[in-house]
């Protein structure tokens, strides 16, 4: 996997996003509305997409998007 | 592993009772309209029905049996065992099953009990009162499942309110020689029972005048007190996400099966997101996955007859399916079953005028 897939999935996945509108370092609370749904949706999109569990303390410590595809890519890459 | 089968058991009819009063989540004003919007398109609920106070889980069943008896044409003094499913007794003491065998006028030779499970209820009902009927030669039984969550429900908890519908259901099962074996796969982990829970008014946590009526902050648009159901959306989520496709792999593979021998899977109507993502996970056509969740919510373990009754009913009358039913949730308790249906009996939708 690699950041620039991991984002345009993400932006496919949410009605609030733009393609091409999110960038590494964005800060997620700024860039949509980062609430519980979300959470919901996000985690069952990588749990489809890439097979990856997280939990919800996991998510709360991650502020940015790249904090969130490094989340995701280091239990990608533990599965395998 | 608990995985086995219940041979010489036959479902012959499925009903289902819904309360007559309708809410509507687009008018759930404790929430924003945007946040509306996305809460219905997430969890698929847009209406589910709202028992009365004073109307129990038992009347919704009663009304779904007593039709069924008699759409049957069933003789009661026959039917020697029934089991209510619900968490939602009547009363703390006695068990709810007597009271419904008295209502139902069967015989003083019927088994009656309770199970007290939910998201998973049904199929372990099924198990419970198949392996009995089967081990017993018992002819003709009962399988009474259903709950009325929204009463004990807070209006001011977004994270639970807008999800759950009230429905009781009935199941009849009949002893029969030449048919296909139930095969089960049944599975518990305890340590999860937070997950979802009501903490007080049993014997750990008893009602208490003051601490269990008062309301408690948890998180931004949620409020509830120690009565109220409490749902940890998140551990629910991954829960369903880690063990459903897994539980229902192995009880394909020990019986040398797969997803494509299946007519239909019926799972509990939890939430559209979740169903939706096992659904995608083991690879499953949308057509073969109904679901009642748009109109009735999440009805705990009346769930799958529930949607059997509302999305299938015409086609289980005139023929013959192989399902895969499969419930998953608070305990934490998911458990599958496979079995054969051939023309049942299944009237329309009942509705409890309360």
């Amino acid at each position: 996997m690699n950041i620039t897939d991991f984002i345009k999935k993400i932006e496919e996945e949410f009605e609030d996003l733009q393609p091409n509108s999110l960038s590494p370092n964005d800060v997620l609370q700024e860039k949509f509305t980062w609430d519980s749904i979300n959470a919901l949706i996000f985690l069952a999109h990588v749990n489809v997409e890439y097979d990856v569990e997280i939990t919800a303390d996991e998510l709360v410590k991650s502020i940015t998007v790249k904090d969130l595809y490094d989340l995701v890519e280091s239990k990608y890459k533990k599965a395998e | 592993m608990a995985i086995f089968q219940v041979p010489n058991i036959d479902i012959v009819g499925i009903s289902a009772c819904v309360p007559e009063a309708e809410f509507n989540n687009s008018n759930y004003d404790w929430i924003t309209e945007k946040e509306r919007e996305t809460l219905i398109k997430t969890i698929g609920v847009q209406k589910k029905r709202h028992a009365k106070k004073g109307t129990t889980t038992a009347d919704l069943c009663n009304i779904a049996a007593d039709k069924l008896i008699n759409d049957l044409n069933w003789n009661r003094s026959e039917i020697d065992i029934l089991i209510f499913v619900s968490q939602s007794r009547d009363y703390i003491i006695p068990a709810t099953a007597g009271l419904l065998q008295e209502k139902l006028s069967l015989s003083k030779t019927c088994i009656a009990f309770d199970i007290s499970l939910g998201c998973s209820g049904f199929v372990y009902g099924l198990s419970v009162i198949g392996s009995m009927m089967s081990t017993g030669k018992i002819k003709k039984g009962l399988l009474l499942t259903g709950d009325i969550s929204t009463l004990n429900t807070s209006y001011k908890d977004k994270s639970a309110f807008p999800l759950f519908g009230d429905a009781g259901t009935a199941t009849a099962i009949e002893l029969k020689d030449d048919t296909q074996s139930m095969m089960f796969n049944l599975q518990t982990d305890g340590s999860g029972y937070d997950a979802i829970i009501i903490s007080d008014g049993g014997i750990r946590n008893f009602a208490d005048k003051d601490s269990s009526f008062e309301y408690h902050k948890i998180s931004e648009g949620i409020f509830r007190n120690n009565f109220n159901i409490a749902l940890d959306g998140i551990k629910v989520f991954n829960f369903s996400l880690r063990e459903v496709k897994p539980n229902i792999i192995k009880l394909l593979q020990e019986y040398g099966l797969s997803t494509d021998d299946i007519d239909y899977f019926v799972f509990h109507q939890a939430n559209k997101l979740m169903n939706e993502t096992i659904r995608k996970q083991l690879k499953l056509d949308p057509d073969k996955v109904p679901s009642s969740l748009q109109d009735f919510g999440n009805t705990s373990s009346a769930s799958i007859p529930l949607t059997i009754v509302t999305e299938l009913c015409d086609k289980v009358k005139n023929s013959k399916f192989t399902f895969l039913l499969s419930g998953f949730g608070v305990g934490l308790s998911w458990g599958s079953v496979i079995l054969k249906t051939e023309n049942i009996i299944c009237p329309e939708l009942l509705i409890y005028k309360d």
